[in-house]
């Protein structure tokens, strides 16, 4: 038995791979997950709803999942779809999360009101959105570092409740009973519609009647279109420029003379939706979508890639089985060191192939390389620390690597689910990012340089812990995690500095300068001055085994300065993408680790695997 | 050889040494990336980069704090080559680490050189505009011109820091003495009211407007606004004092005319102006935004090249990541103000090339040392693995 444990744990490692490949199925009779495929041109890029839906909820409540009053739970796009064909539902869904007391006395809410205790609907916070409204401009103007937490909680739930309305506005006119019946009257009348605003322009007798219907549907067309910002109508040439809100579409109606099939197509299936006719929806959805396939077949195909990523939410599965390996490798310490380590090690090696292909498939997706924004690189950073875990593990087999690497791996994917907190991930590069070379040579370098200091860094926890807190620490451990941390720290030396020197010359290329001296620049230059420090201090004797292990895990408060610390500050050229609560993470972070290097300085007899040594003579000083 | 010698040689060539300036280097970029957010970034190079001793005001007392830029640079720069020198013996096995140091040391003159030699100007066109010159972004000149000869202006700039002396200018073209009364390195302008003292200015705009002296700013994104009031001083008697100040978008503020001995003046304060042999005429200036957002996508200014002196002529495009590189000088996209003017960057640096040798050198050093410990320790493994 024993013996195929390994051969198990990779089967169950593949088996959790495989059930989210399955083909998601639809929650009931509608269509729903055809729906989320439609194309809909959104921060500038074509995308499915079914992406518009799950990254809006993670804005507004950092999760995908809805619970309905009545405590029906529903997928993302079945939400999107109240929100958009069937708002006075969706306002009753608690969907928006409020944590900041204060901003909970501004809407005398009480956190008892809330779903799981922080969540409100639309319809709960609805009284006060005057209030919200002011207190959004008297906290806008502040600079967004000297904001209080209050006013941050503020402008936050402000975004979100905007947002919300651009959803509300995206497909129908929220406010109506039946839209699709509406349009199709306003269609019928337009002629004599336009007769009447003809003639009253002329000065002549015309039908009044007529007359306001046309302004009203006007005016309802233009509301529509201001408060969206969702161009869910595609241009009429299979272009990505020209595309139009709802309301912009059916604006265009009156120079047109009739309603734009798309806009119309919306309506019915908002309309079929309501009254619950599945077999309409279904339909009507597959006429629509056959017919956007012969103007859009690539944009459609690249939809239904990107909405079957996210149902299999590869990035999740990677940091479970991540969570897997760290515990398996761990408990190779303790009993069965080969069967539990090559289990953790499969373990390892199908999460890593996991993360591969998502970051494979977000750079089709977008075209891009992969580093392009925070988000990325937090992806980035874990692969390519966990990729040097695996080689380590090859070549050492002593689950050092596997534990490293389901730290490493799990706490970048952490990472990165709080940082997709701020909306959809595959954003446009602004202008002076928009350079795949320099984003693949310079970025991709830097960034595993930070994956590679951290990850000497992690190596030297584990030294550290093992050492203080066991007696597994013996001598031929100690040695090969030191032998481990250093090789590690050269990797490191060479990515960062290479990676720097490229940002020096694209900085050349691009400002004219080869060093400017910018915080992000100073950070990436910390950082292989830290290692520089290590590797001649080693070299010089000035530093033994402990004290090696001491400065790798100074690197890991190194690399937490360089890659958000310095965004912080708000300054200079790279200052991008930046969540405030990550301060107070980043500084517990920090005092984490500066803690762990006093632990490390205390004295041998202090060390678990070192007090029973310390008659003989030991390398570790 | 004596004691002395040989300490001072074992002083600069140990990697103690080296080991040190790394930590105090590491410290000095931190503290400077910290102090950015009061300092802006112009002042931080200064204070630390370009120094030799990281300066605190004590009262009025500047106390040197912490070894500069200059200071860590310049000994970690003796400690290499002096540990070239005296330790290092050149093999096969070190040759990585030999090209890499060789390289760090061209590129610790390179960034010395940068920092002598750069110089950062503006260029703003408009649409159809065409300028011979460009503008320094943070320093200014007093500029006296004699326009009495319709066909050309004979121009007298005083630079900025000889106002902010005060020492009264006698410039042989100037039939006149300039006397600094006052200078403001940054300020604000309001109109005058009764209640308001009396003026400085005894003509032109400064007897409607005051100057208010303001604290200087170091903001990435607003600028000084140096004012000044100027008397001119002939033969036998004053001319009158002048309130200048450099023009902004806000407050236009052009130069003020006046006769003497026959000839017609202007008077004003402006920009740091060089002048170029060429001339750019913007005939096209392009912000696009990506589909349905406000995100830039792409930021280009297509301009009109001439050179009498060269035979230039012709048509060249600058946009994102793509600089024009002209005479000694790269031109790049900086900016834009409105959606007809384009804000260029021009920058000189005659040493651009000796960082490329540079981290050629070091990243080629640092990639066959790591191929040598690599195959090394890879050699290492198999024997272990072949002999248990």
């Amino acid at each position: 038995m024993k013996k195929y444990l390994p051969l198990l744990a990779l089967l169950l490692a593949l088996a959790m791979v495989a059930r989210t490949l399955v083909t998601p199925k639809n929650p009931g009779a509608f269509d729903v997950n055809g729906f989320g495929r439609l194309p809909v041109l959104a921060n500038g890029r074509i995308k499915p709803l079914d992406t518009i839906a799950r990254s809006s909820l993670l804005q507004f409540q950092g999760r995908q999942s809805v619970t309905r009053p009545d405590g029906h739970t529903l997928t993302p796009t079945e939400w999107l779809l109240d929100v958009t064909c069937n708002a006075t539902l969706a306002d009753a869904y608690q969907t928006f999360e409020i944590t900041h007391p204060d901003l909970l006395a501004l809407f005398s809410l009480k956190t008892e009101d809330g779903a799981g205790g922080k969540r409100y609907s639309f319809n709960q916070l609805g009284p006060k959105l005057a209030e919200l409204d002011r207190q959004a401009k008297l906290a806008s103007p502040v600079e967004s570092a000297a904001r209080t937490p209050f006013q941050r909680a503020v402008l936050q739930l402000y975004e979100s409740l905007i947002h919300y309305q651009q959803l509300r506005h995206a497909l129908v006119a929220p406010g109506r009973e039946d839209f699709l019946a509406d349009l199709m009257t306003f269609q019928t009348k337009l002629p004599a519609g336009v007769a009447a605003v003809h003639a009253k322009q002329a000065g002549q007798a015309h039908d009044e009647a007529a007359l306001t219907a046309m302004t009203e549907m006007g005016e309802q067309f233009m509301e529509m279109s201001e408060s969206t910002n969702l161009l869910v109508i595609p241009a009429d040439n299979g272009e990505t420029t020209g595309w139009k809100t709802a309301g912009a579409a059916l604006l265009e109606t009156f120079s047109r003379g009739s309603v734009a099939p798309d806009a119309l197509a919306y309506a019915g299936l908002a309309h079929a939706w309501r009254l619950g006719q599945a077999d309409k929806f279904n339909e009507l959805l597959r006429l629509f979508q056959k017919e956007l396939g012969n103007r859009y077949a690539p944009e459609l195909a690249k939809c239904d890639a990107e909405a079957r990523f996210n149902s299999a939410a590869p990035f999740y599965t990677s940091m479970t089985l991540y969570a897997f390996a760290f515990f398996i490798a761990v408990f190779s310490w303790i009993v069965w060191p080969d069967t539990l380590g090559r289990s953790a090690f499969w373990f390892v090696a199908v999460a890593w192939l996991v993360a591969t292909a998502g970051i494979a498939a977000r750079m089709w997706l977008e075209g891009r390389p992969p580093v392009t924004n925070l988000y990325s690189s937090a992806l980035f950073v874990g692969w390519v620390a966990v990729a040097f875990c695996i080689a380590l593990e090859f070549f050492y087999r002593n689950a050092m690597g596997s534990v490293a690497a389901g730290m490493i791996g799990f706490s970048t994917l952490l990472i990165g689910h709080y940082l997709s907190l701020g909306g959809d991930t595959l954003e446009m590069m602004r202008a002076v990012l928009d350079s795949n070379f320099w984003l693949a040579t310079h970025v991709v370098t830097v960034t595993a340089g930070y994956g590679a200091t951290a990850l000497a860094g992690f190596l030297a926890l584990i030294y550290v812990f093992r050492g203080l807190l066991t007696r597994s620490l013996d001598k031929p451990t100690a040695d090969s995690l030191a032998r481990m941390v250093y090789g590690i720290v050269c990797f490191a030396t060479l990515f960062s500095f290479v990676g720097t020197v490229l940002g020096g010359i694209w900085a050349d290329q691009s400002w004219g300068r080869f060093w400017g001296w910018d915080p992000k620049e100073n950070g990436a230059l910390i950082i292989v001055i830290w290692n520089a420090i290590i590797l001649h201090a080693r070299w010089g004797g000035m530093i033994k085994q402990r004290g090696l292990m001491c400065l790798a895990i100074g690197g890991n408060i190194v690399v937490g300065w360089s890659w958000f610390g310095v965004n912080m500050l708000g300054v200079g050229l790279h200052s991008y993408g930046f969540t405030d609560s990550a301060f107070f993470w980043l500084t517990a972070f920090v005092i984490s680790q500066l803690a762990v290097i006093a632990l490390a300085n205390l004295p041998l007899d202090k060390w678990r695997s070192f007090a029973g040594r310390l008659s003989a003579p030991s390398p570790a000083k | 050889m004596n004691d002395v010698f040989r300490q001072f040689r074992d002083f600069f060539v140990s990697l103690k040494l080296t080991v040190v300036l790394l930590i105090l280097g590491m410290i000095l970029v931190f503290a400077a990336t910290l102090d950015q957010v009061n300092l802006g970034i112009w002042a931080v190079q200064e204070k630390y980069f370009r120094s030799f001793f990281v300066m605190w005001r004590v009262g009025e007392v500047p106390v040197p704090v912490f070894p500069g830029g200059y200071f860590v640079g310049g000994l970690l720069l003796l400690n290499l080559i002096a540990a070239h020198v005296e330790r290092f013996k050149f093999t096969a096995r070190k040759s990585g680490i030999f090209l890499t140091h060789i390289g760090l040391i061209l590129l610790l003159i390179g960034e010395l050189l940068s920092g002598l030699w750069q110089q950062d100007f503006q260029m703003k066109i408009g649409e159809g505009e065409t300028k011979n010159y460009a503008e320094s972004p943070r320093l200014n000149e007093l500029a006296i011109t004699d326009t009495t000869d319709a066909a050309f202006d004979d121009v007298v700039a005083i630079p900025e820091a000889l106002i902010a002396r005060g020492d009264p200018i006698q410039h042989p073209k100037l039939p006149f003495k300039v006397v600094v009364k006052a200078y403001y390195p940054n300020s604000m302008l309001a109109m005058r009211g009764a209640d308001s003292g009396p003026s400085l200015a005894t003509t032109g705009i400064g007897q409607r407007v005051a100057a208010a002296p303001q604290p200087p700013t170091y903001k990435p994104d607003e600028q000084n606004i140096p004012s000044a009031f100027i008397e001119l001083v002939g033969t036998d008697a004053s001319l009158g004092t002048w309130l200048v100040r450099v023009p902004t978008q806000d407050t236009p503020f052009p130069p003020q005319t006046f006769s003497y001995g026959g000839h017609e003046w202007k008077i004003g304060l402006r920009s740091l102006r060089t002048y170029k042999p060429f001339a750019l005429t913007l005939l096209k200036f392009n912000h696009d935004v990506y589909p349905g957002t406000d995100i830039p996508k792409n930021f280009s200014s297509r301009l009109h090249l001439t050179n009498a002196e060269s035979h230039d002529d012709r048509e060249v495009l600058i946009y994102m990541n793509n600089p024009l590189r002209y005479s000694g000088l790269t031109f790049y996209q900086a900016g834009y103000d409105g959606e007809h003017t384009t804000v260029l960057q021009v920058v000189r640096n005659p040493s651009w090339q000796l960082p490329y040798i540079a981290c050629a050198l070091m990243s080629l050093g640092l990639v066959i040392q790591f191929c040598i410990h690599l195959f090394a320790f890879i050699g290492k493994r198999r024997t272990a693995v072949a002999s248990a």
